[in-house]
């Protein structure tokens, strides 16, 4: 089977598993299941002014978009540092992502703003500045290779501690009632999104157009940079322009879901063991995937305690950890 | 002969330290040229230099007349294809997948190979016969057969220029004859220039048609086999001591260094 047909196949598969958990998703809810009335919701054949449709519309389908660009995204950030860095521990927040937006956002919180637009601005903002110093920082000073593996991953490893000392700190000096909602930003947590607010999401389409493209490329870049290089790959632009198509995506994400942790460990992980190491498979099967997964284990986070929700980012570890153990067992023997 | 490559003058230095130092010569198109010389007398970065991996060098390198800072990298990987002395093999792509990367140089954007470019790494594979291995993830293979894939992915890149970086160390000696072979089966059939750096001094004494003998970043001769190969210049060179006589087989250059404990039998 040519490549061609391999990625068409993928995509069309994930794709309708990604459309089959929105469904469910957003059939599904705290105030009940409705299935076909669901369906025919969304198909426009039902009238528009009911409790349900208005509950579809305005609740579950923005809840529903936002947990699988969350998913996709997560899942596409890891996929690309793991390759970058030729790390299987990195994760999309590894640049120090995490740490910056998690002191931005709490700063926010603290100084009472509101969720939009103010700790979502807060937490991009705080997260560019802390990519923007560990990305100069491997360019400049660590080692001699211009934005080598090893001084990137120091650097942002180094940077996330540090700032989750400062996390601490401001959590220690918070008043009690203010820690929930801080340890919820911590978890990840997609409740807080506004129907208005989806539009900014559109902003990781072209991402995901840029990092598909370079696929190939990365295939080559496993392989060593020299080694990329001569085979014709431009291998400053390339890495230079994954770092800061990826990161701008994440910080992205993360303003508007907090950091919803192990999609973007486990999901790339759980594809290479199915697909094997090519990019140009994993990139759709990644965004596909990581968001069919983060509906699912959102919908568990709204369903399950009962009475309000606990954070996604639970849910994620919960499942996703054993399903790779297994993964990996059954590849083993 | 018309050169292919043209070195005038380069050195390389590396934090005040020089690595490379006034070092001129030519490469003419479809010649087998080999690069000796002992541990650290800077071969290697000669060899990145001209795979214009190293571009801090002074002097100037010219691939088929142009200086190669003006090349792009894609343009300049259609022409030069290298195999490297040590390949990254932790992640499981297969023979055939490994092939065909060497077709990057020639795709589109979106980097998908066409028919075409299937049947020229099928040859590829054909040609360093790993074919049967084409499913085989790297890490499964011998030495000699992961060496033989990654000739096929530099054939399959089909350049003019394929620098070798040490191709036969860690092989039996019939591998080591095997890789040797295809080299130069492969450069007779299509005139491809050979470059290849080398410990083995009796196959750059078989198999080259002429011989750069490098000492600290210098260069001690460029000449054919025999007169490169010369006793004085090697002893002096590796600082070990040397023999040099004919092979019967072919009548070449032999070299045999000598151990310590037969020194009395030797002159």
């Amino acid at each position: 089977m040519s490549i061609s047909a391999k990625i068409a196949l993928t995509t069309v598969l994930l794709g309708t598993v990604l459309i089959l958990t929105a469904i469910i998703g957003i059939s599904a809810g705290s105030s009940g299941t409705h299935f076909w009335e669901t369906l025919s919701i969304l198909a426009g054949s039902s009238e528009p002014g009911s409790i349900t449709s208005t509950i579809v519309w305005q609740i579950r389908l923005p809840r529903v978009l936002l947990a699988a660009s969350v998913g996709g995204s997560l899942a596409l950030g890891g996929l690309v540092f793991q390759a970058l860095l030729r790390n299987p521990l990195a994760e999309p927040y590894i640049l120090g992502i995490s740490g910056g937006s998690a002191i931005g956002a709490i700063l926010a919180m603290l100084i009472g703003l509101s969720y939009f637009p103010g700790v979502a601005l807060f937490s991009f903002a705080g997260s560019l500045l802390v990519l923007a110093f560990v990305i100069t920082l491997a360019g400049t000073t660590l080692g001699n290779t211009m934005l080598s593996r090893d001084s990137l991953l120091l650097g942002g490893v180094m940077m996330n501690a540090f700032c989750a000392a400062v996390i601490m700190f401001l959590i220690s000096m918070t008043r009690s009632f203010q820690v929930q909602h801080i340890l919820y930003w911590l978890m990840g947590d997609l409740s807080s999104l506004q129907k208005y607010q989806l539009p900014i999401l559109l902003v990781i389409i072209p991402c995901f157009g840029i990092i598909f493209i370079l696929a190939r490329p990365m295939n080559l870049l496993l392989l060593g940079r020299e080694t990329a290089a001569s085979m014709g790959i431009n291998v400053r632009i390339t890495v230079l322009l994954l770092l800061v198509i990826t990161s701008l995506m994440v910080s992205v994400i993360v303003s508007l879901s907090g950091l919803v942790g192990f999609v973007g460990l486990v999901i790339p992980h759980i594809f290479r063991l199915l697909l094997g190491p090519d990019h140009r498979l994993l990139v759709p099967a990644c965004i596909l995937g990581g968001g069919s997964y983060l509906i699912f284990c959102d919908l568990l986070a709204r369903v399950l305690p009962s009475a309000g929700e606990m954070p996604v980012g639970i849910i994620t570890a919960l499942i996703g950890a054993p399903l790779f153990i297994l993964l990996l067992m059954r590849r083993k023997t | 002969m018309k050169h292919i490559l043209d070195i005038v003058s380069i050195s390389l230095s590396y934090r005040n330290k020089l690595i490379l130092e006034d070092i001129s010569f030519g490469v003419g198109k479809g010649e087998f040229f080999v690069i000796i010389g002992p541990n650290g007398a800077g071969k290697t970065s000669l060899l990145k230099i001209l795979a214009g991996l190293e571009k801090s060098h002074q002097g100037g390198v010219a691939v088929r007349g142009k200086d190669i800072r003006n090349f792009t990298r894609r343009g300049l990987s259609q022409i030069l294809a290298i195999v490297p002395q040590q390949v990254e093999v932790g992640f499981p792509f297969s023979v055939a997948e490994t092939v065909i990367m060497g077709r990057t140089p020639h795709l589109g954007i979106l980097g998908l190979e066409g028919k075409k470019d299937f049947h020229i790494a099928q040859e590829a594979m054909e040609f360093t016969d790993v074919a049967h291995l084409a499913d085989r993830k790297l890490h499964q293979l011998s030495g000699g057969e992961l060496q033989r894939a990654i000739i096929a992915r530099a054939i399959c890149q089909q350049p003019e220029i394929i620098l070798l970086d040490e191709p036969t160390t860690a092989l039996d000696p019939a591998h080591q004859l095997k890789i040797m072979d295809l080299m130069e089966k492969f450069r007779r059939e299509h005139g491809t220039t050979i470059i290849m750096v080398s410990h083995d001094l009796n196959l750059a004494s078989m198999y080259g048609d002429r011989l750069l003998l490098l000492k600290e970043g210098r260069v001690v001769k460029t000449g054919d086999p025999k007169s490169v190969l010369n006793k004085e210049l090697l002893e002096e060179s590796y600082g070990c001591r040397i023999q040099v006589d004919e092979s019967p087989v072919g009548q070449v250059a032999r070299v045999t260094p000598i151990p310590d404990k037969y020194l009395h039998l030797h002159d």
